[in-house]
């Protein structure tokens, strides 16, 4: 019996340490910012007092809220399948017998090792008006320049299209080592079968990446809610919202309209959005992945 | 055994004690946060003339913690009020005034000042520098680091356009009439750019002071924001790309805008007096300074970081603060200030100075935001500024870009003003 309990108390007390951890830092913040959306923003002279869900129905009538949404989704819609098409189609490339692989593999590994902040301010001049990269390279061929950050129709791609560039090669590392550990036998044995480089890739290697394709999905989904490094730099999420994503109007409004209370709302969105996507992951996609 | 702990561990205390008690008694210890804006070697000059302070002062400890930009200044002042161990003092944006009072988190300058000649001290500096810091009848922020905007022109593009590089444009006629020359028909030259990122409502605060009018009221909680004038003013704007086409349609960064001038790309920019030290250092040509032109009259608002004294401070620590802040911005200090970085100013004593006086007689273009002061107003500041500043950052941007025509983009910013806003009237 008293062994019993002792196992009990040594299984909690293993357990301790990373509870403590996940408790202070993940489960008390989230309760604490539900319970802070229920109230007004407070100052000094007008204290904070429980307003129950006004602050979901000001967020309902928020047209820059919605903004915010659309532009996320484009933006999730934008980056995620691009840059898995490309990570898999550079990791191909590179782990096959060419010349200069190091070289070749650093060179697209290289965007993931600068921070945002320097990607952002190395792209802000290739997306300059006349003098930056983009638009001298245009002009050779005799293409007028073009204010890519100052139109409201190309600064959500432009922004897309250095995510991209971005994130690319991070992936593309997951897929390299994936290829690394799919047995050669598997090549040889389709070939003999005379299947088609496109039908082997199709039915067996594919599918054998499953894994690794849920495991970088579900970061790129990630990463489209929670990289906004490069607003700060590059447009601030102007003009008029057209770049503007929801993590950074979450940062605004803390810290800009010290409306803490509001950030708090629109952040227990963004926790049920992600809580969202991430099961429906887990459990649709899921059963579509064979593990070994 | 326990009596013997006992009774070291009293005998170290009183120990310390006695050690540090009149230290603590002759020693006053002050934590500043201070913002950098602008690019160069700010922060080396602030800590050097703290360290002039404490020489001077032995009796105060100055611990001056740069705190990032305006922005960054602001949660840091912020987080340390909430987490009960704030600072005394701090620079930050003078347009922040009103969210520090609504926050009770400094205290006015009437109240912690007590001879008649510190009294005077507050009325020492210009009037106008005053407008962001004064508020209900008391003075809450003391310039520091303060700008206005200025118009930079290309005097080699002038001459080559055929004008007279003496002469820049001083109204809204001259400038369309300069830059329909100074644009080049293949792209490669534009006649002036405005910036409309960053800080949109800064440039269209001195566009509507032009045309006779400002944006809010005194008190704080009133927006002009769909007043005629404001939005003629916004058509301008708009026109200067779309209808007179001599500058880019669209948005124009305010990051890259000094590049674009440097090489070239514009023969006018209007940008703040912050720049001038580096323009000066990076121009291959000749270029001028002038005031903005004018349509009605000329006009700028002012721009930049005032000194604050938080209010949780004991009486010993508020004059401590006052002498800091009476050094840091004496006319001597503060004419070192403008020399070292392009900053104004911040006094009539301080242009009066030897060293600034013969800096400008060197450097005339030192002076032009000086002169300019005279026809400056407040920087957009009101209750709830965060959100109306964006509104107003928005109309504009929405305009800029031909989303919204500047008449619809400036009511619909004016109505979610007077909604925020209706609460403090």
């Amino acid at each position: 019996m008293s062994r019993n309990i002792m196992r009990h108390v040594y299984g909690w007390l293993l357990l301790t340490p990373a509870a403590i951890l996940l408790i202070a830092f993940t489960h008390y913040p989230t309760v604490a910012t539900v319970i802070d959306s229920l109230f007004s923003k407070g100052s000094a002279i007008r204290p904070s007092r429980f307003v129950g869900l006004a602050n979901y129905a000001m967020l309902v009538d928020d047209p820059i809220f919605w903004k915010v949404l659309t532009n996320n989704a484009w933006f999730a819609l934008g980056t995620i399948p691009t840059s898995i098409l490309l990570a898999i189609a550079m990791a191909l490339l590179v782990n096959r017998a060419i010349p200069g692989r190091s070289l070749v593999r650093m060179a697209y590994f290289t965007p993931t090792i600068l921070p945002m902040i320097a990607v952002a301010n190395i792209w802000l001049f290739f997306y300059t008006p006349d003098i930056g990269l983009i638009d001298q390279a245009a002009g050779w061929f005799g293409f007028d320049g073009h204010n890519w950050l100052g139109d409201p129709a190309t600064v959500l791609p432009a922004i897309i299209v250095m995510t991209i560039w971005k994130e690319a090669g991070f992936f593309m590392i997951f897929y390299l080592a994936a290829l690394q550990n799919v047995p050669p036998e598997l090549e040889e044995a389709a070939r003999l079968e005379g299947s088609t480089r496109w039908y082997y890739f199709r039915r067996v290697l594919f599918p054998l990446l499953m894994p690794t394709t849920l495991f970088v999905m579900i970061n790129a989904v990630l990463n489209s809610f929670k990289l906004v490094d490069h607003l700060f730099v590059l447009t601030k999420g102007g003009p008029d919202n057209a770049s503007n994503l929801l993590l950074y109007y979450i940062f605004e409004s803390a810290f800009s309209y010290f409306d803490t209370n509001y950030a708090a709302t629109l952040t227990v969105i963004l926790l049920g959005l992600l809580a969202v996507m991430a099961l429906m992951q887990f459990y649709v996609l899921d059963k579509r992945v064979h593990y070994r | 055994m326990l009596n013997k702990l006992k009774i070291l561990f009293l005998t170290v205390a009183v120990t310390i004690g006695l050690v540090t008690a009149p230290m603590a008694g002759a020693e006053t210890e002050l934590n500043m946060y201070y913002p950098v804006a602008v690019g160069g070697p700010l922060t080396k000059i602030v800590d050097s003339m703290v360290a002039d302070f404490m020489k001077e002062n032995p009796d105060i400890k100055v611990n001056a913690i740069y705190a990032g930009n305006y922005n960054d200044a602001r949660i840091k002042a912020f987080a340390a009020l909430q987490s009960g161990k704030p600072a005394q003092l701090s620079v930050m944006f003078s347009i922040d005034i009103y969210e520090l009072i609504e926050q009770d988190a400094i205290i006015a300058f009437d109240d912690v000042v007590e001879t008649p000649e510190e009294k005077a001290w507050l009325n020492s500096f210009y009037p106008t520098l005053m407008e962001n810091g004064r508020t209900a009848g008391k003075t809450w922020g003391i310039p520091f680091q303060r700008s206005t905007i200025v118009m930079y022109y290309n005097k080699d593009a002038f001459k080559a356009a055929g004008l007279d590089p003496d002469q820049p444009p001083a109204t809204w006629q001259e400038l369309v009439a300069a830059g329909q020359k100074l644009t080049k028909d293949d792209g490669s030259q534009w006649g002036v750019m405005i910036p409309s990122t960053g800080y949109p409502y800064w440039m269209f605060g001195a566009l509507t002071m032009q045309n006779g009018q400002v944006l809010m009221n005194d008190a704080g909680n009133e927006t002009y924001f769909d007043s005629p004038a404001v939005i003629e003013a916004l058509q301008f704007w708009l026109d200067l790309g779309t209808k007179h086409k001599i500058m880019p349609a669209g948005t124009i960064e305010w990051g890259t805008l000094r590049q674009n001038f440097l090489e070239g790309k514009t023969a006018i920019m209007w940008h703040s007096t912050g720049n001038l030290t580096i323009v000066k250092e990076k121009a291959a040509f000749d270029f001028g300074v002038a005031m903005l032109p004018a349509s009605k009259r000329r006009g700028t608002p002012t721009g930049g970081g005032n000194f604050y004294i938080f209010k949780k401070t004991s009486a010993a620590e508020r004059k401590a603060a006052m002498r800091l802040i009476k050094f840091m911005t004496s006319p001597e200090r503060s004419a070192e200030w403008s020399m070292k970085t392009g900053y104004m100013g911040i006094s009539p004593a301080a242009y009066e100075t030897s060293k600034l006086k013969a800096y400008v007689k060197d450097f005339p273009y030192a002076a032009v935001a000086r002169d300019q002061l005279k026809y400056a107003t407040a920087e957009l500041s009101t209750y709830q500024t965060g959100r109306i500043r964006k509104a107003l950052d928005d109309a504009i941007q929405a305009a800029l870009t031909g989303a919204k025509s500047p008449e619809d983009a400036l009511k619909e910013a004016q109505s979610l003003s007077e909604r925020l806003l209706r609460p403090y009237q």
